[in-house]
């Protein structure tokens, strides 16, 4: 691919800042079918629809530029970020339609390995690729519309947590730091298959292992960072404790960020939500892992505290990352408190 | 020599990278102008001088062009080598010989409330400042805002953190019932508080 694309940020650090789209979201109508369980109303990932009292549709889509370089590559962790909502939610992913940004004089082999990237990974969640829809373009960009289902008692709220709850983190935060330093050739080899590797990885094991426990409230970690997404989950309902170290992250990264290869969003990030946060612990760089914009990110997950441990164990089994990274604690004055 | 970058144009990291490398080639007590064109990319020079300990001021030029300014302070560029996780406590913000002195929880007389909001932007504005204060003096209500549950205790921590010395007045604590509500800084007394106030170049009172 040539270099114009690279010189912007790809995946999730292209994402808007949640600060600027929240003023726009809160302007407009949402819907008031009582069948939409879960709509714009909460800072939830996908929408959620009620057919009959046991099944609903999950509506979600996420599309990106490219943040690495190989095609097939981009396609795969394109898909497994648009899929990780429906898991987020606690569903099953059953379609999934591609979106594509294109631009005509490119080589169609590029676009070629970028879609098979998506559908291999499609198949591998247990869903069935069913069309798309594709654009011309100057800059690439790819994507998925995917559509799940759920039975409508056991969706995951993304802010349902409760005081007492541990939070689990499953995969490693720094993927956003280690693109960022490679965009610019100073991110080791082996970190960036590191990430690539997490980027890819489907949620969905993550997922299978949490249906057999009561999930409280669940999330998946990208373009607003790790703390982002905690603070939406809290919902100014509760405050967190959060313990950076037991926070996973790939060590590499801590390198990159003190070589300032951080990002816009990241800043975004900070200006969103930095000041809900309180740092007791003065690392400067921990601040920026935990602030850092995920692509593909991990699931964020509040489970009652005397069923953590076991989650975790059996996520390590099956070699996920997972960390128990916090506790959700009675409401104080701000909403995370990180140690 | 005058020293530009002109990062007009470029996404982050790449404003940071290219002062970070331009810095590499300064001597102590030099200035860089940075052109950026985004306010994020002024936080992040900021964000990066806060942390290496360097002078940072910025102004808008115009609708969407920020000029920053940051100086490589006297003997710290020494430090632009070193792996900054095992010297982060060389790094810091510049100091003068400053002590601040808070004899009160509130700022000013009149309403506590806005008094109380008045003395909490005082201490977020100090941490804001392009030197740090050497000491900062909390005595009788001041003792507060060094304990838990204080609305600055963190900028308190901050500045510890970057080599302020925070003292609170140990006869103070001890009367409010806070000995063991202390969260940042120290316990000093009544020989030290004048000891330090009648060295200081310059005292501070909010």
């Amino acid at each position: 691919m040539s270099d114009i694309i690279f010189c912007k940020g790809g995946g999730c650090t292209a994402k808007l800042g949640a600060g600027v789209l929240g003023k726009i979201l809160e302007k407009l109508p949402s819907g008031d079918d009582p069948d939409l369980l879960v709509g714009f109303g909460s800072s939830d990932d996908g929408a959620v629809y009620r057919i009959n009292n046991r099944q609903a549709l999950i509506s979600t889509l996420d599309f990106f530029p490219p943040m690495v370089e190989d095609p097939y590559l981009f396609g795969a962790i394109a898909a497994a970020n648009a899929m990780s909502d429906v898991y987020a939610m606690g569903g099953e992913v059953k379609t999934a339609l591609n979106i594509v940004c294109f631009p005509e004089t490119m080589d169609m082999n590029i676009l070629g390995k970028i879609l098979q990237g998506g559908s291999d990974k499609v198949r591998e969640a247990g869903g069935v690729m069913a069309g798309g829809h594709s654009i011309n373009d100057e800059d690439i960009k790819y994507g998925l519309s995917v559509t799940g289902i759920v039975d409508p008692e056991k969706i995951y709220r993304n802010n349902g947590c409760r005081s007492g709850d541990a939070l689990i983190l499953t995969k490693k935060l720094g993927v956003g730091i280690i693109m960022t330093a490679d965009r610019i050739r100073q991110a080791s080899q082996d970190a960036v298959k590191k990430a690539i590797d997490s980027m890819k990885f489907l949620n969905k094991y993550a997922a299978d292992i949490l249906k057999d426990y009561e999930v409280h409230g669940c999330t998946d970690v990208t373009g607003f960072g790790f703390l982002g997404h905690l603070c939406e989950m809290l919902d100014k309902r509760h405050s967190a404790v959060v313990e950076s170290r037991s926070i996973p992250y790939f060590q590499e990264c801590r390198g990159y960020a003190e070589e300032f290869y951080i990002t816009a969003a990241a800043q975004k990030n900070r200006n969103y939500v930095g000041n809900q946060v309180s740092f007791e612990n003065n690392d400067f760089f921990m601040e920026e892992i935990l602030f850092d914009p995920q692509t593909s990110g991990g699931l964020l997950v509040s489970v009652c505290i005397s069923e953590a441990d076991e989650i975790v164990e059996k996520m390590k089994e099956k070699n996920i990352p997972a960390e128990i990274v916090g506790y959700v604690e009675k409401r104080q004055d701000k909403s995370i408190i990180v140690k | 020599m005058k020293h530009v970058v002109d990062a007009r144009g470029l996404i982050c990291p790449l404003p940071v990278v290219n002062t970070k490398n331009e810095i590499e080639n300064m001597e102590e007590g030099e200035s860089v102008d940075v052109l950026v064109d985004n306010e994020i990319a002024v936080q992040n020079l900021s964000k990066f001088a806060n942390v290496r300990g360097y002078g940072f001021s910025h102004e808008k030029t115009d609708d969407v062009n920020y000029q920053v300014t940051i100086t490589v302070s006297a003997g710290n560029n020494m430090n632009l080598q070193k792996d900054l996780s095992k010297d982060i406590v060389c790094d810091m913000s510049p100091h003068n010989n400053d002590v601040v002195v808070i004899s009160a929880e509130t700022m000013g007389q009149g309403e506590k409330e806005l008094g109380k909001a008045l003395m909490k932007a005082f201490v977020f504005a100090l941490t804001k400042q392009d030197s740090l204060p050497e000491t900062v003096i909390l005595y009788n209500s001041g003792a507060f805002l060094s304990c838990e549950e204080s609305d600055s205790l963190e900028d308190l921590l901050f500045m510890e953190g970057q080599g302020t010395e925070i003292l609170t007045c140990g006869t103070c604590l001890n009367f409010y019932g806070m000995t063991d509500k202390l969260a940042v800084g120290n316990v000093t007394n009544m020989y030290d508080i004048v000891r330090i106030i009648s060295g200081a170049s310059k005292v501070i009172r909010p």
